[in-house]
């Protein structure tokens, strides 16, 4: 856990920091956003001494920073940074090795956690333990920058802007990749970025600063739900509630246990199950479960015979792991106003409409 | 690599060079007199080769540190002026700084030295100093934010990324400073310089030779062993050589 109480920073006449309170619960992941020159960046390298604060105090797990050796702070706190800053003289395995080696870890005991690591990142140890940093592309950097910071297993790492410096799409695979190492590992990461969007995707808190103020501190779905002023609205952009419909999976928006038809029921059991719950059309399963085609009703009122000969094919489907803003631009894509959910193996789960949508994000909001 | 291809096209052209050159001057009887000072060329490359050695060991010994010590923090202010001052000096030139040398520390070897080791220790200085700045300061960044001591960062992370930089400032260094050692025969502190000189007076190509010929070489050994310093002393991954 890092606690912040009334920390501030001068440098000469400006004040970079200003009294600024949060408290970072253990094992969250808590993104520090705001324009450049807001102050948290200085709020962040003040958690490691990089930067004093001038007045306040920081606590990392209980203890104060100030009462702690510079040096022996940074060695159990992880740290990446944008530039990667991995060590051009020395080996993938020994950049990853650097804190260990610090800590006086026994040789053999550091390169083989330096090998694990790789592994963690699907870096193959074989092929890259022994490449010196500029034989790598920047995505592979930029992972061995983040192992090198879980080296010796710190509780808490601090990020600044650690994807920014790599193309939008490597930048989407490898916070996929951190989060799921992250969900594994549960530090307590202090993360700095400017992009709304990498802070939605992942954060557990968010904390907007304006000239060294915290402004506003909540989870990213409060803060696109209810910004606390106009600046906070502005700087979540306009497009704020679509941006919640990445927060939302699928699952907790469907209707769950939908009713279904089978290939060899009738037409007239299907139209009097639609009947029955009121719907328009319904989705015909395999015999195990699997989602086929949908049969509806306009089309088969007058229809005769069995499902499997009047089913059309489904308008797609989305998966129940998948957010609402997938679903949104599954329904865009095909016209409809509803989908079928189905699980990895493609079974049949729910189904979840536009209505239904509106209807959570208006639920979510409202609980603030 | 172009620069290496071209590096071997110069030493090819050099070697055969010196190759025509060899057989040309034995036609005209030239070599066999430049082969009569054998004796003379013998002991006075080892005094060419002692005085280089000391002013050059004497200047790195110094500007390697003080090109350390100018780019710490704390003498950030005064780093500045100093390499002014350090510019300032290689615009004297070095006959100049010879007889300076002289009129304050006498004949012989020592002022010699000292005129040599302050004409070696500029480009070590300044190579050391700009190595040392080239350092990204992200990677500073890195070390420090992991807990390194301001030692440890600067022999693990700043000196290893700089040494590459510090030793071209060696090999340019040393490689002056031999080719100018002749110069202190001016002052009675011998050297090839010696028989350069005198063959110079006496009108003796002969002479001339003997001296100029092995100063060269000198040069160019010691070029070609800093340069494999370069090659297998500096670490791989910041070694443009490999």
């Amino acid at each position: 856990m890092i606690r912040l109480e009334q920390v501030s920073k001068q440098f000469g006449p400006v004040t970079a920091v200003d009294r600024v309170d949060m408290v970072v619960p253990a094992g969250a992941v808590c993104v520090l956003l705001g324009p450049s020159g807001c102050g948290k960046t200085t709020t962040m390298r003040m958690i490691n001494r990089l930067i004093e604060p001038t007045s306040g105090r920081i606590l990392v797990d209980g203890r104060d920073t100030a009462t702690v050796d510079q040096v022996s702070l940074r060695r159990s706190i992880g740290y990446v940074i944008q530039q990667i800053g991995l060590f051009p003289n020395m080996t993938v395995e020994d950049n990853i090795c650097v804190v260990p080696d610090l800590l006086g870890w026994p040789r053999a005991k550091a390169r083989k956690r330096a090998a694990e690591l790789l592994e963690l990142v699907n870096l193959d140890p074989g092929i890259f333990l022994k490449r010196y940093p500029k034989e790598l592309s920047g995505g592979q950097a930029q992972r061995v920058g983040v192992v090198r910071a879980l080296a010796a297993d710190p509780p808490v790492l601090l990020m600044d802007e650690p994807f920014g410096a790599i193309d939008p799409i490597n930048r989407e695979v490898i916070q996929d990749e951190f989060m799921k190492l992250q969900a594994e590992l549960r530090k307590t990461v202090v993360f700095v970025s400017h992009d709304i969007d990498e802070a939605v995707k992942m954060a557990t808190r968010i904390a907007i600063f304006r000239d060294g103020r915290l402004i506003q501190y909540d989870t990213p779905d409060r803060l696109l739900a209810h910004p606390i002023d106009a600046f906070v609205a502005e700087f979540v952009g306009s497009d704020r509630t679509l941006k919640r419909l990445r927060l939302i999976r699928v699952a907790e928006a469907m209707m769950a246990d939908p009713p279904r038809v089978t290939a060899e029921e009738t037409v007239e059991t299907a139209v009097g199950r639609m009947q029955d719950h009121g719907h328009v059309a319904i989705v015909m399963v395999g015999p195990r479960g699997r989602a086929r085609g949908v049969v509806r009703l306009d089309a088969v009122r007058e229809a005769r015979g069995l499902v499997g000969e009047h089913q059309e094919p489904l308008p797609g489907v989305v998966n129940v792991k998948d957010d609402l803003r997938a679903a949104v631009s599954q329904m865009f894509t095909h016209g409809v106003t509803w989908l079928a959910c189905v699980d990895d193996e493609g079974f049949y789960r729910g189904y979840i409409t536009q209505t239904g949508i509106t209807r959570m994000l208006g639920a979510t909001a409202g609980e603030g | 690599m172009r620069a290496g291809g071209l590096g071997g096209l110069a030493r090819f052209a050099f070697v055969a060079g010196v190759f025509a050159l060899g057989a040309w001057l034995q036609a005209r009887g030239t070599l066999p007199s430049i082969l009569q000072h054998r004796g003379d060329v013998i002991y006075l490359a080892r005094q060419h080769l002692v005085l280089a050695a000391m002013s050059g060991a004497m200047a790195i010994a110094v500007g390697v540190p003080l090109g350390i010590l100018l780019t710490r923090e704390r003498y950030a202010a005064i780093a500045g002026i100093v390499t002014q001052i350090v510019n300032l000096g290689t615009t004297i030139p070095t006959l100049a700084l010879i007889a300076l040398a002289m009129s304050v520390l006498g004949i012989g070897a020592p002022p010699a030295v000292f005129a040599l080791f302050v004409l070696t220790l500029l480009p070590i200085l300044l190579n050391t100093v700009a190595g040392l700045n080239a350092v990204p300061p992200p990677l500073v960044d890195a070390a420090r934010g992991m807990g390194m001591t301001p030692g440890q960062i600067l022999r693990r992370v700043e000196l290893p990324n700089a040494v590459f930089v510090i030793l071209a400032g060696i090999r340019t260094a040393l490689a002056i400073n031999i080719g100018t050692v002749p110069l202190a025969f001016l002052i009675g502190a011998g050297g090839l310089g010696e028989l350069i000189f005198t063959g110079i007076d006496l009108m003796e190509p002969g002479m001339l030779l003997a001296g100029a010929i092995p100063t060269a070489l000198l040069a160019v050994a010691v070029d070609f062993l800093i340069g494999q310093i370069q090659f297998w002393f500096v670490p791989r991954g910041v070694n443009p050589l490999r």
